[in-house]
């Protein structure tokens, strides 16, 4: 029900140009399903029966709508849909691409666009949303309510952006998808063990948006990124959830298949010669992963791919992430030297203070680690990042 | 779908009158005006004046109360309007984007509500 979810509600916004309105059809089409298919047994198209009952109940609420003169577009398609035959399962046009475009528009709020994201595409409760991002369910359905209305009420169009607009928007879904992931990876951090299925769905979604445009390089870089990153996941945390870094991993634990894939996807990415984000962070990590041993990673070649990364978007948080690899490659203090560079624009950044914190305990710098793992525990908001920093402190003679 | 773009900007930030800057800041205004008229989505448009002028009033308990200035001291103060009609959102954002001001202040976009 939950992958049909989307695909209905995407066909159902067609004709319903209200968003809230479209789903609360749906659900009441649904709910409709249960009590009917009970009692009179499965339609020949389930799917197709949900559709024209939702149109249905959509044109039952207009006509009862006092402002139905506004509506008559609307009414007079939905009447029409509803006097023709049904469609076929596979005559229900897949619009989820449209449905996906509209969720990530760059009106809304990023935290939005994930929470409706999840909410039409992968079917999770608002209850399960909201745990995802630690707030109340009320909270949650508030801004899931103030987000349909914002989309019909400012005129968001329910539509897939053309050429001109394409790589800005795609780039923009494609950050979302990615933050649902960045949302499960979080979890093995220890902090709610549930948020590890967001993985799985950012997967999924990264999967849809091939199959719905095929050929896009940064929609494969991306599945590969997220593929490349999940293989590490039974290697990434202890039996309690307890996080084990990247140099102390038993790499056997490493899904081979999903590698395969991973890498795989990036080579054909690659060959379209679309270079972008996603494809490098993808080629990351398939050098992390290829790698029989941390000391056998090609550092080197990290440390490249993290300035192009650099270049291309002027974010610090790859040179920081270029300064660790550097430290692999040619020693802690060269680390330290790229770390130094930085220090003004991440002075905030927890990140920063633990790889600061972890070069300094490796150079033996005792006092020194203890002070940056200070810093970083400081800065820590979640408490699984903090045991493990806590830890690391604590391993200090 | 009729949208108002609400033009914020810091009087010490823009080009005042005068200045070199000042005759091409008003030539990229009529610019953005002329594509809006050509396009036909211009619906209305004006130029405030200052923050300065402004007068708040208030309703309490039956009596009429006025403050002198604008309704939120903020850097940035409303200097304008347009009200433009587009077929979706994208459009009066990228119609919006066109007002000089958005460079160094900022544009709100809300929808007007249609009660026709």
């Amino acid at each position: 029900m939950r992958t049909h979810f989307g695909r209905l509600l995407s066909a159902l916004l067609r004709d319903i140009r209200d968003f809230q309105l479209a789903e609360d059809c749906l659900h009441d089409a649904v709910e409709s399903a249960i009590k009917h298919w009970s009692r009179n047994g499965l339609p020949h198209s389930p799917p197709a029966w949900l559709l024209q009952t939702a149109r249905r109940k959509a044109i039952d609420r207009l006509r009862r709508d006092q402002t139905f003169a506004r509506k008559a577009v609307d009414y007079g398609t939905l009447i029409e849909l509803d006097q023709n035959a049904p469609e076929d399962d596979h005559d229900i046009e897949d619009d989820r691409l449209r449905l996906i475009f509209t969720c990530c528009h760059p009106a809304l709020e990023e935290k939005t666009r994930v929470a409706l994201t999840l909410r039409t595409l992968c079917g999770l409760t608002t209850s399960e949303i909201a745990r995802a991002f630690l707030d109340s369910e009320e909270a949650m359905a508030q801004r899931l309510v103030r987000a349909k209305q914002k989309i019909t009420k400012s005129g968001i169009a329910y539509e897939v952006p053309g050429p001109a607009a394409w790589p800005e928007r795609l780039e923009s879904v494609l950050a979302v998808i990615y933050l649902v992931f960045n949302e499960g990876y979080a979890a093995t951090r220890g902090e709610n063990r549930s948020r590890i299925d967001l993985c799985e769905e950012a997967i999924r979604l990264a999967r849809l948006m091939l199959v719905l445009r095929p050929g896009e390089a940064e929609s494969e870089g991306l599945l590969a990124l997220l593929l490349l990153i999940h293989a590490r996941a039974a290697g990434r945390s202890t039996a309690d959830g307890q996080f084990i870094s990247l140099e102390d991993q038993d790499r056997s634990l490493w899904d081979r298949t999903m590698i395969a894939e991973g890498t795989t996807l990036l080579t054909r990415a690659l060959a379209r010669k679309r270079p972008g984000i996603y494809q490098t962070q993808a080629a990351i990590n398939a050098l992390h992963d290829e790698a029989a041993h941390h000391d056998a990673t090609d550092w080197h070649e990290i440390v490249l791919l993290y300035n192009h990364l650099h270049g291309m978007t002027g974010n610090l948080v790859y040179l920081l992430n270029g300064a660790v690899a550097l430290s692999w490659h040619s020693g802690v203090r060269d680390g330290l030297g790229a770390l130094s560079l930085i220090a003004a624009g991440l002075e905030a950044y927890q990140p920063f203070h633990a790889a600061k914190a972890d070069m300094l305990r490796r150079d033996g710098q005792v006092d020194a680690a203890r002070r940056s793992y200070e810093t970083a525990i400081g800065l820590s908001q979640n408490a699984g990042e903090r045991l493990f920093l806590e830890r690391r402190r604590e391993s200090l003679l | 779908m009729k949208y108002i773009a609400l033009i914020y900007s810091d009087p010490a930030t823009e080009p005042g009158y005068g200045t070199p800057e000042f005759g091409p800041f008003m030539a990229a205004y009529q610019k953005a005006t002329d594509t809006y008229v050509k396009d036909g989505v211009r619906r209305g448009g004006d130029a405030l004046q200052p923050s300065s002028t402004a007068t708040t009033v208030k309703v309490r308990g039956g009596k009429i109360q006025t403050m002198d200035g604008p309704f939120a001291e903020t850097k940035e103060q409303l200097g304008g309007y347009y009200i433009l009609e587009c077929a979706t959102l994208d459009d009066a954002i990228r119609y919006a984007a066109m007002i000089p001001s958005a460079a160094n202040g900022s544009v709100e976009v809300r929808p007007i509500q249609d009660l026709g």
